[in-house]
Order: structure tokens, then C-alpha cells, then sequence
């Protein structure tokens, strides 16, 4: 308790470039760069693949390909391509990361549509894209928006790596304190990063109880 | 009318569905597709909306090759009801059956005012138009799903095992209903069943279809159950057709007697029993008007001497059948004697 007090309530921690807000705000650009791009990628792509049926083996490999790929790894190997001062080393781990919640969870939500829903809606006379997008879409959003929560969550929590390229964010607390030894820094940035998870899943809460219908939310 | 000329299905993987296929549905009646599981049923309904495309052989409506007309176009003017309703889950009750009219570009206020019209038709009570078809009951889902069906007023409905999925009770209140709606409506309905009892309740037509997709018979109901073309159709048909029969024959034409003084009635001029030395004895009642020569023979099955009480609407005693009245209409109606196997015995 008496680090946490130390950390929040040393009023340099609030105020400068090394401060709370300026870091806050880093690590929220930087994950809320690759959260988008990943999903600009990963739900057309997902949808798409689960509308189709083809190409399911993507979704597969990029599904274990995430749980192997050492995100630490990848962020030195395009240090190493692209050089440091680029926010790329950054973005493109978060992205990698990012995209197979999504692509995974939108392509099952999608092919989990009963089959009956399906064919009724061509029976009614819909076309292609119409069912895809006034069917099976709005019946698969519950599972599209626990993929992008997921995701999202795990970029906030993974973004702490671009403190190790020098690119700032709340990964800096961290990192700085444990090389100094600052354990109450360490401790703060981590709590902060905890809560920053937390706000993204209450957002993402919040938005399920707009965007999907009472009809299909899974807590009736 | 739906033409069927020469159609087979040969589904990918070699199994015939439905092989050479000619058969004529009617305009204004319903036809109804039966057989055992796997004949083909479902196959040749979609072939008329081109869920599924016939590998050979041409399927016209109203002289006009489906396979000429693009598919939503030629959906959106078939009314199409499935087993398990399918309803959009994400979608209210009424927007539901808004459905078609929504494609065809209504506006909404006219689409949503048709909707609730339609409710109303299908014996729904407004006040579920808002809500969602997980708040509605099993036999509540179907009535909305032949709503959605009737929506843009298509002249022709395809029914796949509408009602198949519901309790027995709901089941034949939902089959009363379709029956009365298509005495106001007059479509051309095409409906596919496994249950012979239901295909000939409901059938103005009957096709029964054997495994490997060939028609067996298609006949009226009453003929059916007379002269069965072959014992698979006999078979099919099961026991008791001679009794079954008698459903289709209006129990209006049946000679009624006065009430004998030993029929106690109330007040209100309903019976209440035969007179018996020690009290009241059970009787049976049949309405001249509605019901059936089986309903008639059954009341007077149903009495301990064997008259049968006829009532009106209201309840009330018009009159009694004797066996000899109800007899003379069982022989005016005898089946013909063309048919060698009416009187057969249904193979064990
Ligand atoms: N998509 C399909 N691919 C291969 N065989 C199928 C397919 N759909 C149905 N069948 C087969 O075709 C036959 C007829 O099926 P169906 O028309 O569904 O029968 P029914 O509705 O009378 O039960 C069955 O043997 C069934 O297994
Ligand atoms: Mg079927």
C-alpha cells in the first residue's frame, strides 16, 4: 500500500513528459492503433471466411500460430528489420497479436448460425450479402464482440513491450523501475496497465448492451 | 398451378433423391408430399423455389420454368415455412414477418401495418408484435413463421414439416387453423409431411412418395384410404382406413329421428342421459352440420343402445340417429367396386 501511495501521490509522476497522463496516453495510441487495424483486417476477413466456408484453414493456422508466436521475439526481430524510431517494432507485434481473437471469434460466430437460420433467410428471398449482413451477422455480434474484447484487452496488457524499444507508455514505469530499483513505479505501472484492462472491458460491456439485439444477448 | 415434368435430384455424393418426378399441383388447394423419412419430400419442395436445383426435368409455375427466374426474385414471391419456424432471433415478432415486404421495398409503416394484419390472420395477439421469438412458445413461432410466409400475399406457399416439432394438441390446433385460412386464402399450397394421419387431415391432394424418391400415388385423401394403388401405399396408410375413411363424409345427409321421451335433456335443451331403471346412461353427440359420418358413428357407438344424439352448435338436442339411419349412409357411400383392394386387409 505505502508503494502505491508513493507512486500516486508524488506529484512529479503527474505532470511532465515522464508523467502518468503523457504515458497513459502513449500506451493508449500505441494500442489503439494496432486494435483498430486488427480489426480492420480480422472481422471482414472472419466474416467473410464464415460466410463462405472458404479458407477456414486460415482461420485455424492463424488461431495456433498466435499461441506460439513469442510477441517479445517479434518486436526485436522488426527492430532488427526496421530500425529503431519507428513506432512499427511496436505495432506490428500488437497487431499480429491482435488479429486472431478477432478472426477466430468472428468466423466461429458466424459458422455457428443455425443452419435453419441460414436457409430460412435464403428462403425468404435474401441474396448473399444480405443474409450476411442482416442475418448472420447480427445473430454472431455477441461472439464478434467478445473476439474484439478479447483482443483488445490483450494489446492493452502487451503494450507495456514498447517501453523495451524506447517508445514510451506505461511499460516505461515498469521497465525504468526495475532497472532502478524503483519497486513503487513498477508496482503503480502495473496497476495502471490492470486498470486500463478493466476500462476496456467495461466499455466493451457497455457496448454490447447497445449495439447487440435482446434478442441474441447471451444474458437474457 | 406447379408443373413437375421428369424431375430427378442427384445429389452430389450419388444419392437419387427424387428420380423422374411428374406430378401437377393444383391452384387453390393443398397438396400435400408424404412418405417416409429420406423420399424426397424435402428435396422436391426446394426444388420449387430453387433451394436446391433439379439435376434434370423442368419444374414450371404456371407454365413458367423456375430456372428461367433468378432466385431471391422467384423466393420473394413463394411463401416459405420451415420445421423450426426459423425466425431472425435478433429481430421483434413483427419485423419478422415484415420480412418479404421489407425486400420488395415498402416502407416501413406499410410493411409493419401488413405485419400486424397478418397476426391478427394467424390467431396472434398484437401485444406479441414487440416482442422477441424467444419469448414466444413453440406453436406461437410457427403461426408467425406461416405470418412471415404470407407477408407479401404470394399465391403459392411451400410448407416443410410446419408443424412436425409441436405437442399433439397444438399440433392439430395449428392444422385447424391452416385449414381455415385456406378456406379465406385459396393458395396453392405444396406442404410435406411423414404423417399420413396429417396428409390426409390437411391434403385436398395427397402425393405419397416411396424411398428413392418415386411417386407412389397421388390421389384425394378419401380415395387413398379407399383404394391404395399397392401394398407399400397400404401399408403406408396403416390400420383402420374403412373407419378413416368416414371423416370425409358429411354427416349432414344422415336421416335424424325425433328424440325419443326416454332422452332426459335439461332446461336449457342440452341431453343429459338415457333413462335407465337406475339413473342416467352415457350418450354419445355428433353436429349434423360440422362433423363427420365417423363422428356420427362414433356417438352412436358411444350410447348403450346405440342412438346417436344430434345437436346443434349450441349444444342443444335437434334430433337422434339410429344405427339404421347412420347404416343407410355407410352404403350409399360404399367404396366402389373398381377398387380390388378396398377391401383387402392391410398386410401384417
Ligand atoms: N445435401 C445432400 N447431399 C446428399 N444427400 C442428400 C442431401 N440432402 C438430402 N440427401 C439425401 O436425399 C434423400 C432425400 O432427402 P430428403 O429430401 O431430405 O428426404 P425427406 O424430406 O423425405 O426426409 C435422403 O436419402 C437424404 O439422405
Ligand atoms: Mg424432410
Amino acid at each position: 500500500m505505502n508503494w502505491l501511495a508513493d507512486f500516486f501521490g508524488d506529484s512529479a509522476h503527474w505532470s511532465g513528459p515522464d508523467g502518468i497522463p503523457v504515458r497513459l496516453l502513449e500506451h493508449l495510441g500505441y494500442s489503439a492503433a494496432a486494435f483498430l487495424v486488427a480489426a480492420l483486417i480480422a472481422v471482414p476477413l472472419g466474416m467473410l471466411i464464415g460466410h463462405t466456408g472458404r479458407g477456414a484453414l486460415l482461420v485455424v493456422v492463424a488461431a495456433n500460430a498466435a499461441r506460439a508466436l513469442p510477441t517479445l521475439g517479434l518486436l526485436v526481430l522488426v527492430v532488427l528489420l526496421a530500425g529503431v524510431g519507428t513506432v512499427l517494432p511496436v505495432l506490428v507485434p500488437l497487431i499480429v497479436l491482435a488479429v486472431p481473437p478477432i478472426l477466430v471469434n468472428t468466423y466461429e460466430g458466424l459458422r455457428g448460425v443455425d443452419a435453419d437460420l441460414r436457409d430460412a433467410a435464403y428462403g425468404m428471398g435474401l441474396r448473399g450479402p444480405q443474409v450476411l449482413f442482416r442475418t448472420l451477422t447480427p445473430v454472431a455480434l455477441p461472439l464478434i464482440l467478445l473476439g474484439l474484447r478479447l483482443s483488445a484487452i490483450q494489446v492493452v496488457s502487451t503494450a507495456t513491450v514498447a517501453a523495451f524499444v524506447g517508445l514510451g507508455g506505461l511499460g516505461r514505469f515498469i521497465i525504468d523501475g526495475l532497472a532502478t530499483k524503483a519497486y513503487s513505479s513498477v508496482i503503480g505501472g502495473a496497476v495502471l496497465v490492470a486498470a486500463l484492462a478493466l476500462a476496456v472491458q467495461f466499455g466493451f460491456l457497455l457496448l454490447d448492451r447497445v449495439v447487440v439485439s435482446p434478442g441474441v444477448r447471451q444474458t437474457r | 398451378m406447379i408443373t413437375f415434368e421428369g424431375v430427378t435430384k442427384r445429389y452430389r455424393d450419388g444419392t437419387v433423391a427424387v428420380d423422374d418426378l411428374s406430378l401437377e399441383v393444383p391452384t387453390g388447394a393443398i397438396t400435400v408430399f408424404v412418405g417416409p423419412s429420406g423420399c424426397g419430400k424435402t428435396t422436391s419442395l426446394r426444388m420449387i423455389n430453387r433451394m436446391i436445383d433439379a439435376t434434370s426435368g423442368r419444374i414450371a409455375l404456371d407454365g413458367q420454368d423456375v430456372r428461367e427466374i433468378d432466385p431471391p426474385t422467384l423466393r420473394r414471391g413463394i411463401g416459405y415455412v420451415i420445421q423450426q419456424a426459423g425466425l431472425f432471433p435478433h429481430r421483434r415478432i413483427v419485423d419478422n414477418v415484415a420480412t418479404v415486404p421489407y425486400l420488395l421495398g415498402w416502407n416501413k409503416k406499410k410493411a409493419r401495418a401488413r405485419a400486424m394484419e397478418l397476426l391478427e390472420l394467424v390467431g396472434l395477439d398484437a401485444g406479441l408484435a414487440n416482442r422477441y421469438p424467444f419469448q414466444l412458445s413453440g406453436g406461437q413461432q410457427q403461426r408467425v413463421g406461416v405470418a412471415r410466409a404470407l407477408a407479401a400475399d404470394p399465391p403459392v406457399l411451400l410448407m416443410d414439416e410446419p408443424f412436425s416439432a409441436v405437442d399433439p394438441v397444438v399440433r392439430a390446433s395449428l392444422q385447424d387453423e391452416l385449414l381455415r385460412l385456406q378456406s379465406e386464402l385459396r393458395k396453392t399450397i405444396v406442404f410435406v409431411t411423414h404423417d399420413i394421419d396429417e396428409a390426409v387431415k390437411l391434403g385436398d391432394t395427397v402425393a405419397v412418395l416411396r424411398v428413392g424418391g418415386r411417386l407412389a400415388q397421388m390421389a384425394g385423401p378419401a380415395t387413398l384410404l379407399t383404394e391404395p394403388a399397392d401394398d407399400f401405399v397400404r401399408g403406408f396408410l396403416g390400420r383402420d382406413r374403412g373407419i378413416r375413411r368416414l371423416s370425409f363424409i358429411s354427416a349432414k345427409e344422415v336421416r335424424l329421428g325425433p328424440a325419443p321421451p326416454d332422452l332426459v335433456t335439461g332446461e336449457d335443451g342440452r341431453p343429459l342421459g338415457w333413462r335407465t331403471g337406475d339413473g342416467l346412461a352415457a350418450y354419445g353427440t355428433f353436429d349434423p352440420e360440422t362433423d363427420s359420418l365417423r363422428a356420427a358413428l362414433d356417438a352412436a357407438l358411444l350410447s348403450p343402445n346405440g342412438v346417436a344424439v344430434a345437436v346443434d352448435e349450441e349444444g342443444r338436442v335437434r334430433g337422434v340417429a339410429g344405427r339404421d339411419a347412420i347404416d343407410e349412409l355407410l352404403a350409399e357411400y360404399a367404396p366402389p367396386v373398381r377398387g380390388a383392394g378396398s377391401a383387402e386387409e392391410a398386410p401384417a
